[in-house]
């Protein structure tokens, strides 16, 4: 299988404070990764660096075995890769549309188009609306994203990201604070929305990612201590006493 | 064209919503054509001139500041170039007899908005914020100061001037009179205004939204923020341009005041004034701003004094500017609720104006003890001739900013139980405020 995603000997320090230690992580083509670890353990900041938010101190990564650290987040969502924000980071003033709207153009190819009436393009249309019901926001189309429930805007979060048609998606806890019942309509909606896509998913709910990875990595400090399918890291003693330990106790 | 998309899509406008839409436009062309006839004085000519102007060069502004969230300090450079160009470009016209008739002069003003935009705007719009609004304050200083100090070009403190009716005549138009200048000005700005509302309806038009609410995001779908800004930058000084041009071809003249900090601070004034987050509102604030500073300043001699205090009102308590305050009673007149604030309005309008008069009257008095103390003590302000040294006239400037404060405060708070009434109200209906 062709990879997706590679990290090689990714450092990242912000002064004298190493955040990011020599990481080395491959995601391939069409998976479903989790990427767990305590608080403060860098997944964020992981995410930063494969999404071109920030620049690596040393280390390349790729995506489709094409270098893509240096550039800049536009250009690697251009190569197709999309990330999802774990605070909320949508268009505020905007109604769910205009924000599902924005996420499609680029992709449709019409870029920074002065020339064309932006309701009159129809294959536009066609794909916001289908984004528009798979997360479920039809009723709420013409409602401006800040006034939007919680739910509904981690919703808009995930639909924002895939909506661009990427093939390899990022998402940052997509599941923080949500409810029980919140969480599993989520993991659902993401599991269809990724179908034959590649995931790279940063989750804290055990059950959401025993429940969707194909393959888990474990962060912890800065640093992958483990990575494989989910039996190999549930029988990690290394993991247990870093991570699930904590968790379990 | 799916199912999914017609039953999901907002839905196409109908055709009594089209007819709406374009017999706005056909309205407000037919307005323009008959205002004149309406007012047909010299001086209502004029300042009908000066509005068209202004509001294009207030939507030009708006471009920048509510639809792609820049704060300029400095968009009179684009007016002012645009304006000395086309006085040169109406010499050399003239002179050499080029066959370009004065309708398309305005053009060149674009033109040359637009050139100095692309010169000056790529390094100025990759930050906006503060970074962005420092860099246009620098550019306005850098130009105005060089305004004055390369002569031949600018024409120094006096400016240069042209003649407009020796450039190349299409249909024995001389553009001699002021009617025939309004009804190039009211052309161009119909123009102006239909492609400025054109561009916010394209996919550029909408991502300068995007980049305004949320500049990070816009990086994840592809775009690249500076450049989004960069183009709207450009849009704006295109038609700044045409402002300039156009109140150049009006005046005959275009001096240093074209491209200095006044008038970089008078079109950001009518823009948020009338309101940044609608596109009517750097009209409405063009129209208001135009008329004010024509009227007061026949009134008062401190006018911008009065014009910094209603900038500060509507900064603090109506930051959606003229067209906000009204957009909100929208919900309220749909609701059938209006009839419920109305009273309270009625109530809070009495203390409210007395506090006014009692403050214009105690600012007049302090303008004459600080500038023309020792001239006539009888002054006159907004035709009200008064004693400045009348005891009496202190205490009752007094009495109306203090008192009026005192009684209005309370009939505020009567108006905000008013309006949390007939919005809930309209709440319960289902009509979102």
């Amino acid at each position: 299988m062709s990879t997706a995603i590679e990290l090689r000997g990714v450092e990242k320090s912000f002064g004298i404070t190493s955040v990011i230690r020599n990481v080395n992580l491959t995601v391939a083509q069409g998976e479903r990764h989790a990427l767990i670890g305590p608080n403060g353990a860098g997944k964020s900041t992981l995410f930063n660096l494969i999404s071109g938010y920030m620049l690596p101190t040393t280390g390349s990564i790729l995506l489709r075995d094409e270098v893509v650290s240096g550039l800049a987040p536009y250009q690697i969502n251009r190569r197709g890769l999309s990330r999802s924000f774990q605070v909320t980071n949508v268009f505020a003033n905007m109604s769910v549309w205009e924000n599902l709207r924005c996420a499609v153009l680029w992709a449709t190819g019409h870029r920074y188009a002065f020339w064309k009436n932006v309701d009159r393009l129809p294959e536009v249309r066609e794909r916001t609306a289908r984004i528009l019901e798979d997360i479920n926001l039809t009723a709420r189309r013409d409602v401006p994203a800040g006034l939007l429930t919680y739910a509904e805007q981690r919703a808009l979060e995930i639909g924002i990201t895939i909506a661009g048609g990427a093939d390899v998606i990022l998402l940052d806890e997509p599941t923080a604070g949500m409810s029980h019942a919140e969480t599993e309509r989520a993991v659902a909606l993401i599991r269809r929305l990724t179908e034959g896509r590649t995931l790279l998913i940063v989750e804290h709910d055990m059950s959401v990612v025993f429940g969707l990875a194909d393959k888990i990595s474990v962060l912890v400090y800065g640093q992958i201590i483990a990575s494989g399918v989910p039996e190999e890291i549930r029988g990690n003693p290394k993991v247990k006493e870093a991570y699930l330990g904590e968790e379990a106790a | 064209m799916t199912e999914t998309t017609s039953s999901v899509a907002p839905p196409y406008p109908t055709a009594a919503e089209k007819l709406k839409f374009y017999g706005l436009w056909v309205g407000a062309a037919v307005v323009l054509l008959l205002l004149p006839k309406l007012f047909s004085s010299g001086g209502s000519l004029t300042t009908f001139s000066l509005i068209g102007i202004s509001i294009i060069f207030s939507l030009s502004y708006n471009i920048l500041l509510g639809q792609t969230g820049m704060l300029s300090f400095g968009h009179a450079v684009y007016y002012g170039l645009g304006g000395f160009l086309v006085i040169h470009a109406i010499n050399i016209i003239g002179a050499n007899k080029l066959p370009i008739p004065l309708p398309l002069v305005p053009l060149i003003g674009g033109l040359t908005g637009l050139l100095f935009a692309v010169l000056l705007g790529w390094v100025s719009t990759q930050r906006s914020g503060t970074a962005f609004a420092m860099i246009s304050l620098g550019v306005a200083e850098l130009v105005a100061s060089s305004a004055l100090i390369l002569r031949t070009f600018f024409g120094g403190e006096a400016g240069i001037s042209a003649n407009r009716t020796k450039v190349f005549r299409l249909f024995d138009w001389s553009f001699g009179p002021q009617i025939q200048i309004y009804y190039l000005v009211a052309a161009w700005t119909l123009i102006a205004v239909i492609a400025m509302y054109a561009l916010t309806r394209t996919p550029l038009g909408r991502m300068c939204n995007a980049v305004r609410d949320n500049p990070e995001r816009v990086q994840f779908v592809g775009y690249d923020p500076h450049v989004v800004r960069y183009l709207a930058f450009c849009f704006s000084g295109f038609f700044a341009g045409i402002a300039g041009a156009l109140a150049a071809i009006n005046f005959e003249i275009a001096n240093s005041a074209y491209l200095g900090a006044v008038q970089s601070g008078t079109v950001l004034f009518a823009t948020y004034i009338g309101g940044v987050g609608f596109f009517i509102g750097p009209i409405v604030g063009a129209i208001f701003v135009t008329i004010l500073s024509l009227g007061l300043s026949d009134l008062t001699q401190v006018w911008q004094l009065y014009f910094g205090l209603i900038f500060i009102a509507v900064v603090l308590f109506a930051p959606g500017g003229i067209t906000g305050l009204l957009m909100m009673h929208r919900p309220l007149l749909k609701a059938g609720t209006f009839g419920r604030v109305l009273p309270s309005y009625l109530i809070a309008f009495v203390p409210t104006l007395a506090m006014l008069i009692g403050l214009i009257l105690a600012a007049e008095i302090i303008v004459y003890y600080a500038v023309h103390s020792g001239d006539d003590t009888h002054i006159k302000a907004f035709g009200v001739p008064f004693d400045a040294a009348n005891r009496y006239v202190w205490a009752m400037a007094a009495i109306l900013l203090v008192g009026g404060y005192w009684v209005a405060r309370k009939t505020w708070t009567f108006v905000g139980h008013a309006w949390d009434d007939a919005t809930s109200v309209a709440r319960e209906k289902g009509i979102a405020a």
